[in-house]
């Protein structure tokens, strides 16, 4: 063991001043940043370039490209509101199925399910957020649309006499308001499941017991006790299925007949805003049809930005509280 | 009730379960070897692949890749050093939105930035709307990921003298690198079947090409474009190719699980 | 290894007269803006051992963060005062807080093997850094076989250096920590409670590993087990709501304490 010299720091320093470490540690921080500064500069981007697009039709035609019907290319009257209203009935159909299954699902596997098939259950329906867009499309087509035909529309408005109200009337086509809202459904379910199923596992052991020295049975504990406490993330978990019903593309214009239509009913085939994008856009020539396109997916946007941030913000606040 | 909840379990497995024996009759039957070595043959001739597009759709896997992992994890070490600044809160939550915004509007945006002012399609362009959509995922898993590598690390290798940076690099990225290699995957999984993004972008090509500058295919475009068609050669390749298309998400899939199960078994406290 | 300058101190030295290695004036520690240390001024005698012991929270181990720089990356902390250690100002002008820790070794509460690494690969891991510097002769596997000798870690592990150093126990990974602190041949090396986390059998491991290091290094040891203070120490400092309130050696403090607090902790009136 050699003894160090009385400045051996100030050998050191003088090596280690313009150390490269420092350099270092310096560059590692600069880059880093840079990319979490990509993040927003993405956001900023794609948003720019979408209503910077957009803005010869919203200059040209107003709020007319939301409130009016008439899409004619050739004549430049561009009125989406189809579109839009396909994008929100399909939407509220697709919630209106998936939302009891997915809590159903969430408090099975929270409360009730055996611990050897919570692992397999819940592998499954995390499963469905991995199948692509195209192959739900794809099934769709080929499997659920003529059993919605020959099966479940006939029995839904003949069977159940539902064809005297006016969502199920009407011949059945198959390619349909209801063939999307189904599909929306299955695509939104893992997504509102593993929030609801996350947010119940959070809640403190404290309020089921609670309930239960009460008398309470285990039902009864989980409705009165668990859910209420973990409302708030689950109606979260539920915008964010929603967020993805709105926005999703593929499988939806693939199944719902692409038809720029008001219709109130469920068995006619409608138009959303992104299958209106995904079918016009590539065949667009003049620029304010473009325009028009670009003017539909800002909607779109921010339609999508204000649900996601809503369901953000109710997951973080349930999150937050357990945090404390 | 607590029967209602089985039925729910029973009921939200079911879709996917009727969705893989559909794909896996369907689609086995038309599978031979001449689907991932042939080219699409023109309408009305029977048998061709799709060669061109699952090999066009690992190079957009690729683009994305190069794009999305380093500047997620990047993103994602900043995020987890830095855990509250201003700059930490604001990309936190853009990467949220960023995850949420519908692909479409990724798509058609990378179209205006990308094609229009060259005038032509490219596989360049597809590559960055879909790595464009991996960034947040790769960002928010690897700060989760880092998360979970205790204090204790970083400070034993700041101790003995390791730069900041090479701490972080060489010991707390290290630690944490089957995590967020399963993050990686998982992204990866999630992006391989888009088809939306590449709609204005990659587009599709019936020829083989391997240019970025050029209009590319892709599964997902392809299954897309036979399974919209009139004919019914089309049809049995559209099944063919989804069932491909699942192959390759769900190894994907299950490798992410057991890469996590195996590699981050080391528990340091 | 050469023969250590200074002779290993008797067990019961006396503070003044041993040869000084840190030197801390008015060294005072913040989170923020609550000081957790307050104008310290210690002498820490060279080639001993100290112990630094006091009630939980009274910042024994932020003090012991102090010397050696680690307070400072906990951000929004600072450090007033000065601290030298042989003779250099480690909070000097321009002084880089890495070349501090590279002289000065560290060992927390509980092993922090760096679970990715070799056995092997963690004693080195300091090494790799330091040895591009030329400060460190030998090769590496001499250097690494050295320090896991010093550590008492060596006949354990000598057959399974490539194994990872999560796979052996937390007492051996706790030396395994000491040896990869050895290794850069610091000539101070401070510890963290580092038996808290271990139990008994380990705890007496590394208190004879402790008692044997101070023939070549200054030690300096956060404990909040007193036992173990008087019977690994030369000198014992305590501490009370971040103020030193006595340093002496060891003996004396234990013994015939000049302060009543002290008196009252030492006999376990409080704390």
């Amino acid at each position: 063991m050699t003894s160090l010299p009385l400045d051996w720091l100030q050998s050191d320093r003088r090596r280690l001043r313009v150390d490269q470490s420092a350099i270092g540690d310096r560059v590692y921080e600069f880059l880093t940043a840079l990319c979490a500064l990509v993040v927003p500069a993405l956001v900023v981007a794609i948003a720019v370039a979408i209503f910077a697009a957009a803005w010869p039709a919203f200059a040209r035609l107003g709020l007319s490209i939301v409130t009016t019907s008439d899409w004619d290319v050739r004549g430049g009257h561009f009125g989406a509101a189809p579109a839009l209203f396909g994008t929100l009935v399909s939407s509220a159909v697709a919630l209106i199925i998936a939302t009891p299954l997915a809590i159903g699902v969430a408090i099975f596997l929270s409360e009730f399910s055996p611990s050897w098939l919570r692992q397999p259950v819940g592998f499954l329906v995390d499963l469905l957020a991995a199948i692509p867009s195209v192959v739900y499309g794809l099934w769709g087509i080929f499997v659920l649309i003529p059993m919605l035909r020959q099966q479940v529309m006939p029995f839904l408005r003949d069977g159940l006499h539902l064809g005297a109200t006016p969502f199920f009337s009407g011949p059945a086509y198959g390619p349909s308001m209801l063939a999307a809202g189904l599909i929306l459904a299955v695509m939104a379910l893992p997504y509102i499941s593993a929030v609801s199923r996350e947010v119940l596992m959070a809640v403190p052991r404290s309020q089921r017991e609670a309930a239960l020295a009460l008398g309470a049975t285990r039902w009864e504990t989980i409705r009165d006790a668990v859910v209420p406490y973990a409302k708030s993330g689950i109606i979260g978990g539920i915008m964010l299925g929603l967020g993805r019903a709105l926005g999703e593309t593929m499988a939806v214009t693939m199944v719902i007949g692409n038809r720029p239509e008001i219709s109130a009913s469920l068995f006619a085939p409608g138009y959303t805003m992104a299958s209106l994008i995904a079918n016009e856009f590539s065949e667009a020539t003049n620029d304010l049809h473009v325009s028009a396109l670009m003017a539909v997916g800002a909607v779109l946007f921010v339609i999508t930005l204000i649900v996601n941030a809503v369901a953000r913000w109710l997951v973080w606040r349930v999150s937050r509280v357990r945090a404390r | 009730m607590i029967g209602l909840t089985y039925l729910a379990a029973i009921l939200a497995t079911l879709p996917l379960v009727l969705i893989l024996v559909h794909l896996i009759a369907k689609g086995a039957s038309s599978l031979s070897l001449a689907f991932f070595t042939h080219m699409p043959r023109p309408v009305g001739e029977s048998g061709g692949g799709m060669a061109n597009a699952i090999v066009g759709t690992l190079i957009l896997i690729g683009v994305a890749s190069l794009i999305g992992l380093p500047i997620g994890i990047g993103a994602g070490l900043h995020l987890a050093e830095k855990r509250t600044t201003p700059l930490a809160y604001t990309v936190r939550f853009l990467s949220d939105v960023l995850n949420g915004l519908p692909s479409i509007v990724i798509g058609i945006s990378a179209w205006e930035f990308l094609v229009r002012p060259v005038g032509h399609f490219s596989a360049l362009a597809g590559g960055v709307a879909l790595g464009t959509m991996m960034v947040p995922l790769v960002t928010r898993t690897t700060e989760e990921m880092l998360l979970v590598v205790p204090t204790s690390l970083r400070e034993a290798a700041l101790a003995l003298g390791y730069p900041k940076w090479r701490t972080s690099i060489a010991v707390v990225l290290r630690t944490a690198l089957a995590g967020i290699a399963t993050g990686a995957l998982v992204a990866v999984a999630r992006i391989a079947g888009e088809t939306a993004p590449l709609l204005f972008t990659a587009i599709g090509n019936q020829f083989w090409s391997t240019s970025l500058r050029e209009p590319i295919a892709a599964l997902p475009l392809q299954i897309f474009a036979y399974a919209t068609g009139p004919y019914d050669e089309w049809h049995r390749l559209a099944w063919a190719g989804a069932l491909v298309l699942i192959t390759i998400i769900l190894i994907i899939s299950i490798a992410a699980r057991f890469a996590t199960r195996s590699r981050f078994g080391a528990p340091v406290d | 290894m050469t023969a250590p300058a200074v002779q290993p101190p008797e067990s019961s030295i006396a503070v003044d007269k041993a040869k000084p290695c840190i030197v801390t004036r008015d060294l005072s520690a913040y989170f923020g803006d609550t000081a957790a240390v307050r104008n310290v001024s210690i002498t820490i005698p060279q080639q001993a051992v100290t112990a630094i012991i006091g009630p939980s929270g009274c910042g024994k181990s932020t003090l012991l963060r102090c010397l050696n720089r680690m307070h400072e990356t906990v951000p929004g902390a600072r450090v007033e005062g000065s601290v030298e250690i042989l003779g250099s100002a480690i909070y000097g002008d321009g002084t880089n807080p890495i070349a501090v820790r590279r002289h000065v070794g560290m060992v927390f509460q509980r092993p922090t093997p760096f679970p990715t690494m070799s056995i092997r690969a963690n004693v080195a891991a300091g090494l790799r850094i330091a040895a591009k510097k030329g400060e460190i002769s030998g090769s590496t596997d001499e250097i690494v076989e050295e320090a896991l000798r010093r550590a008492g870690l060596w006949e354990e592990v000598k057959d399974r250096l490539s194994e990872s150093a999560t796979a052996i126990s937390g007492g051996q990974q706790q030396r395994l920590c000491i040896a990869r602190a050895l290794a850069t041949r610091p000539r101070v090396i401070l510890l963290d409670e580092p038996t808290a986390s271990l139990d008994p059998l380990s705890t007496q491991k590394v208190e004879e590993l402790v008692y044997d290091l101070r023939k070549t290094v200054t030690v300096v040891i956060v404990t909040h087990n007193m036992q173990q203070a008087a019977r690994i120490s030369d000198c014992t400092a305590f501490l009370l709501a971040g103020e030193l309130i006595e340093f002496d050696s060891t003996r004396e403090l234990f013994t015939a304490p000049k302060d009543s607090q002290t008196e009252a902790y030492v006999t376990g009136r409080f704390g």
